[in-house]
C-alpha cells in the first residue's frame, strides 16, 4: 500500500508519507514532529498516533520504542463544550456566595 | 571545542530570526543552543497573533515593521511551505469609558504611524463580528491588517533559511555557564560541548534573566504562566481576533478552523511554572460564552501555558550592554516576542554587527531602566 494512502492521524489526517519526510528532515522526537505536521493536536490528543509515531521513530533511529518518550499529555482527557464550564463554574460561584 | 563567532541561547523565534539576520548579513559560524525540542519555549505556547494596535510608539513601530515581513516571508525565506500569514484584523474591544477614552488616543498614535486602525461603534463591530454579544462592550477599534501567522511553521521557515545559510543549530543541549575573562567572553560550556566565542546573544526568553546572573548582567525580567486553550476544528466563522484588555480575553479562529484563546491570571506570581489550572478552564469558559456565545458553544480539546517574559515598562528589551562586551540579549516581550520577531533580527543584525541603528531603536536599550524611572507603559496587554 502506497504510504501517502496509510493515514497515522485520522484527526489531522496526517500519512505515513509525511511522517518519514519529516523524520528524514531531522524531526527525531514525538513533541518536534506533533509541532510540524499537528499530529496528536487534534480531538483524540495522540491516542490513536502518538504510539505509531513512536514505532515510526523507534524504527527510523534503529532504537527500542520503549526508549522513544511519548508526547506530554494535556488537559482535557476529553473535549468539553467551553459554555457547559462556564454553566458549572458559574453555579459554583454562586453556591459559595 | 567548537569555535563560534557568536553563540545564540534559544532557538525560539528571537534566536532563529537573529541568527538568519546575522547569517545573512554574511557572519560565518554561528550556533544556536536550546535545551529542548523544537519551539519548546514561548514561541511553540504562544497565541499566534499579530497586531500593531498598541499604545506605545515604539510597540507600533515594532510591530508596523515585523507585519511588513511577515507579508513577504514565504518569497524571502524561499519556504516551501506556508506560515499561515491571515491578515482579518484585530477587534478591540472597550468595555468602559475610561477604555473608549484611552482608544481614542491609541488611534491617533497608531494612524500617526502609518497604521489604518478605525474606531467602531457596536454596530460597526457587529458587522465585522456578527455573532458578538451586542450588551458586551461599548465601541471598538479594528485594524484590517492585523492577524495571525503560525508559529511553528514561521519558525521553520527561519530555521530552514538560516540553517541553508550555514547556521548550525544544537537542540536538547543547555548553556550551563559562559566563561569571562577579563571583561571579554571567552567560551560557552553546555551540557554537551565547549563554545569558544566572545559573543553571545541572550535569547532564552522566559530563562533570560538566569542567562544574564551568568555573567553578572543583572537584567530587569520576570517570566509568568500564562495559559490558552484550543478548542475544536470549526467552519470559518470569524475573520479578526476578537480581544478585550478589560475583559481579559483574546480569541481567534486560525486558519485550520480551531479557536485559540487566553487570558493572563491577575494572581500570577513571578515563576516558570508553565501548568494548567481549572481556574484558568472556569473564567476563560465565562468570559467567552459572555462575549462570544457561538464560540462557546465548540468543544475545548487542550490547554496548555507559556512563560511571558515581563519588562517593567512591558516593552521589548534588545540591546548590548556596557557591563559586558560582546553580550547581547533580546528579552522582556511582556508576551509579544512571536509578533515582534522580524525587526527583533534585523535590529540585532545592526547593534552586533555594529551598524547604524535607527533613532527610536536606541529605546531599547537595558539602560532605559537604570535609575528605575519608567516613562512609558504599555497598558494594552493581555
Amino acid at each position: 500500500m502506497n504510504e501517502k494512502d496509510i493515514i497515522i492521524c485520522r484527526c489531522e489526517d496526517v500519512s505515513l508519507a509525511d511522517v518519514r519526510a519529516c523524520l528524514d528532515q531531522g524531526y527525531t522526537t514525538v513533541e518536534d514532529i506533533k509541532r510540524i505536521l499537528r499530529v496528536g493536536m487534534g480531538p483524540c490528543q495522540g491516542q490513536t498516533c502518538s504510539h505509531l509515531i513512536q514505532a515510526e521513530i523507534a524504527r527510523y533511529l534503529k532504537v527500542s520504542k520503549e526508549s522513544v518518550k511519548f508526547q506530554k499529555t494535556r488537559p482535557l482527557v476529553t473535549g468539553v463544550v467551553l459554555e457547559d464550564i462556564a454553566k458549572q463554574a458559574i453555579d459554583e460561584d454562586e453556591k459559595n456566595d | 571545542m567548537i569555535s563560534a563567532s557568536i553563540v545564540i541561547i534559544g532557538a525560539g523565534i528571537s534566536g532563529l530570526s537573529a541568527a538568519y539576520n546575522l547569517a545573512k548579513a554574511g557572519m560565518k559560524d554561528i550556533h544556536v543552543i536550546d535545551k529542548g525540542y523544537f519551539t519548546n519555549g514561548s514561541t511553540g505556547r504562544c497565541g499566534a497573533g499579530v497586531r500593531q494596535q498598541w499604545a506605545t510608539k515604539l510597540n507600533c513601530i515594532l510591530a508596523k515593521k515585523s507585519i511588513e515581513f511577515f507579508g513577504r516571508a514565504n518569497e524571502e525565506l524561499e519556504y516551501d511551505k506556508d506560515i499561515e500569514f491571515k491578515q482579518e484584523g484585530y477587534l478591540i474591544l472597550a468595555t468602559t469609558s475610561e477604555e473608549d477614552e484611552q482608544f481614542e488616543k491609541n488611534v491617533k498614535l497608531q494612524n500617526s504611524l502609518g497604521i489604518e486602525t478605525v474606531k467602531l461603534n457596536v454596530e460597526g463591530a457587529l458587522k465585522i463580528v456578527p455573532h458578538l454579544n451586542p450588551n458586551s462592550f461599548i465601541s471598538a477599534t479594528f485594524c484590517k491588517t492585523d492577524g495571525h501567522v503560525n508559529p511553528f511553521l514561521m519558525s521553520e521557515a527561519y530555521y530552514l533559511a538560516a540553517r541553508k545559510l550555514g547556521v548550525s543549530f544544537h537542540f536538547y543541549e543547555e548553556v550551563k555557564s559562559i566563561e569571562v575573562k577579563d571583561g571579554i567572553i571567552v567560551s560557552v560550556l553546555t551540557t554537551k560541548d565547549v563554545y569558544k566565542t566572545d559573543k553571545v546573544l541572550n535569547a532564552a526568553g522566559g530563562y533570560s534573566k538566569e542567562i544574564g546572573d551568568m555573567v553578572g548582567v543583572e537584567i530587569p525580567v520576570f517570566s509568568e504562566n500564562h495559559e490558552i486553550l484550543v478548542t475544536e476544528r470549526a467552519k470559518p466563522m470569524q475573520g479578526p481576533m476578537v480581544m478585550s484588555f478589560s475583559k481579559n480575553i483574546y480569541c481567534q479562529q486560525v486558519p485550520h478552523g480551531s479557536f485559540l484563546m487566553g487570558r493572563s491570571n491577575p494572581n500570577a506570581v513571578a515563576s516558570h511554572d508553565i501548568s494548567s489550572s481549572w481556574g484558568f478552564l472556569d473564567e476563560m469558559s465565562k468570559t467567552v460564552t459572555h462575549i462570544l456565545p457561538e464560540v462557546a458553544k465548540l468543544r475545548v480539546i487542550r490547554t496548555w501555558g507559556g512563560s511571558y517574559n515581563v519588562s517593567p515598562d512591558r516593552q521589548p528589551i534588545i540591546s548590548d550592554t556596557s557591563q559586558l562586551k560582546g553580550f547581547y540579549m533580546a528579552c522582556g516581550f511582556s508576551g509579544h516576542g512571536f509578533m515582534f520577531a522580524p525587526i527583533t533580527g534585523e535590529l540585532l543584525t545592526e547593534i552586533i554587527l555594529r551598524k547604524d541603528l535607527d533613532e527610536y531603536a536606541h529605546d531599547l536599550h537595558i539602560d532605559r531602566f537604570k535609575d528605575n524611572v519608567i516613562t512609558e507603559f504599555e497598558h494594552s496587554v493581555v
